[in-house]
């Protein structure tokens, strides 16, 4: 499979500007002015392969935005080589930008004033896209986003949820073979992020769209993408499988029970002594929660001990969150790998 | 070419979207030329001509002074500034157009749409209320729309620098009020060139300004005669050309400067 993005070293700097303090400081900034050089991002490779849908993730100020930025030839980068779909974003810009479709969740690419038909109609004729193709693509993606009503009315008067799926219809106009999501799913209920990101499954699967997705919002991550690429401070800490990122750090698992007679710690030691288990008190006197090895015959041999000497109202096995694994990744600043 | 046009269509139904700031709009401009007529009248006072204008003809300039205005005045240098404020270029730069190309159609669109629905009904009420003479010459009118389009040109091409130069400064707002109020004066709306004393005369007449308001003016009002009309128009053409060099130099160096603000 070829590959659609393909970086090599990238590098961006941003001059930024300190002021003196005090009145004096005032003054004396108007002639000369500190600055001081930030690396945002710093000496990042990856390759991206054909119908891929890579999740980019990384905490405020990691370096994402500023990454697909140069991705899509907005800004030039300081250092190193970027070939997106065969071409150099920010040098072949108009010929390039024809070839991807971009929505940034927090900008409106839709003209604010006029109904989004008419934004649709102009975009048409920007991109150049044959009538018979625009009927057929978008008579699909309008069904599918189920934004028909709403073609009429003006971007001004749309909901977030409603403006947001136009946004995503109003980028695959011209059907791209590469899409760059910009945190699309902020601030949206859990109706509309379902739909979108069930419609990005389907143009995946459909056109072999490759999709790039920054989010916060993990849940989006599980749903869509295999692989994530994780930033912190501009580096890459971790490009890989989510599956392995959870293997490598959701060690152990935790089974909740709720007694329904009171229960000791001794007690329940005493029970599961042959496992290596660790006891903590719950919410209640009644609910305790042991902490073990991700291993099967441990898990069935606690809960069988325990279950066999005490009566019990409810058991639950609970698994480390994603969200909490990224936490503890970026506690721990590096990634271990198995 | 296709491109172009939607947009300067949408642009039309953007304005049209808008419609009701223009019906005061078109009160502004009509107190604007009643008050230059009176204050001309004043100055007049009787003489039969000043600078070789006569009162009547000096109340057309006004007039077709302040309704080409509305043609090819925009406010693209503001809104380039407030996209980049914004970090809305950053939408601009993923679309395949050339950026100023298209902001330039977006400023012919409002253009026109002013000079339908604002130049021609505010040129009415003003020919009841005024003593105005309108040339019934065709090549006059001819003439004077070549000049007027050349207008729109030098003027957007000056507010293109205008909104640019927001990629150096992150806030220009001064910079577009001084352009305004530079172009006001030294373009001949306010005052025709030919009153100013002669070495300011001299300076305007190396400058693009007067291609904005004066020479289409002159044209309207038959001021100028014969070759004057086609010198006048040379140069008109020649600053619209040159005009570009700057405009794509600075593009070309902004570009290498942009920083999106805000994330």
């Amino acid at each position: 499979m070829q590959n659609i993005i393909d970086v090599q070293g990238l590098k961006k700097e941003f001059k930024s500007f300190s002021s003196r303090s005090g009145l004096k400081g005032a003054f004396r900034d108007l002639f000369t002015r500190n600055y001081t050089i930030k690396t945002a991002v710093d000496d990042i490779s990856f390759t991206i392969k054909k119908g891929e849908m890579v999740g980019y993730i990384g905490e405020n100020g990691a370096g994402k935005s500023t990454s697909i930025k140069m991705l899509t030839g907005i800004l030039t980068p300081t250092d190193g080589k970027i070939v997106v779909n065969g071409m150099n974003p920010h040098k072949e810009r108009e010929k390039f930008v024809k070839t991807i479709g971009v929505v940034f969740g927090q900008r409106s690419q839709l003209w604010w004033d006029i109904a989004v038909q008419e934004s649709f109609r102009l975009l048409k004729k920007i991109y150049n896209v044959p009538d018979q193709q625009y009927e057929e693509h978008m008579k699909d993606v309008i069904e599918t986003l189920d934004i028909g009503p709403l073609l009429d009315k003006p971007v001004r008067k749309l909901s977030l949820g409603q403006r947001m799926r136009c946004e995503l219809a109003a980028a695959l106009i011209h059907n791209p073979p590469l899409l760059f999501l910009d945190e699309p799913t902020i601030g949206l209920d859990v109706l509309v992020k379902l739909r979108i990101r069930e419609f990005l499954k389907r143009i995946n699967e459909k056109y072999g769209t490759t999709i790039l997705l920054t989010t916060h919002d993990l849940s989006d991550i599980e749903a869509l993408c295999e692989r994530v690429v994780m930033l912190d401070e501009g580096k890459i800490i971790y490009d890989g499988p989510l599956k392995e990122l959870r293997e490598n750090w959701a060690e152990g698992k935790q089974i909740q029970f709720q007694f329904s007679e009171e229960a000791t710690l001794e007690e329940l030691q005493h029970l599961t002594q042959e496992h290596l288990v660790v006891w903590e008190k719950g919410e209640s006197d009644l609910v305790w929660v042991a902490s073990v090895e991700a291993d099967e015959t441990v898990i069935s041999g606690v809960i069988g001990k325990v279950t066999a000497a005490k009566k019990i109202a409810d058991l639950k096995i609970l698994e480390i969150s994603t969200e909490e694994i990224i936490r503890n990744i970026y506690v721990e600043g590096a990634v271990r790998h198995g | 070419m296709g491109k172009y046009i939607e947009m300067i269509r949408i642009r039309f139904l953007m304005m049209l979207a808008y419609r009701t700031n223009y019906y005061s709009g078109i009160l502004i401009y009509s107190i604007n030329i009643g008050a230059y007529y009176f204050l001309w009248s004043a100055i007049y006072g009787g003489k039969e001509n000043i600078q070789g204008l006569s009162i009547t003809q000096m109340t057309t300039y006004i007039a077709v002074a302040w309704m080409a205005r509305a043609f090819y005045f925009n406010n693209i240098d503001r809104e380039i500034a407030m996209e980049i404020k914004e970090g809305k270029v950053a939408v601009e730069m993923v679309r395949p157009y050339p950026y100023l190309n298209m902001k330039m159609m977006q400023g012919l669109g409002e253009g026109i749409f002013r000079l339908l629905f604002f130049s021609v009904p505010g040129m009415i009420i003003v020919a009841l209320v005024f003593p105005i003479e309108l040339s019934t010459n065709a090549s006059t009118w001819l003439l004077f729309f070549l000049s007027i389009t050349f207008s729109f040109i030098i003027n957007t091409q000056i507010n293109l620098l205008a909104g640019i130069a927001t990629f150096f400064l992150f806030n220009n707002d001064g910079l577009i009020r001084a352009k305004r109020v530079v172009i006001d004066l030294f373009s001949g709306l306010i005052l025709p060139l030919s009153f100013y004393p002669m070495w300011a005369q001299n300076v305007m007449s190396y400058l693009p300004f007067q291609g904005i308001s004066y020479i289409p003016s002159m044209i309207f009002t038959e001021g100028f005669k014969g070759s004057q009309i086609y010198e006048a128009l040379l140069n008109q053409a020649i600053w619209s050309l040159l005009l570009i060099i700057p405009v794509y130099g600075l593009w070309i160096l902004a570009k290498r400067q942009l920083v999106v603000q805000g994330g």
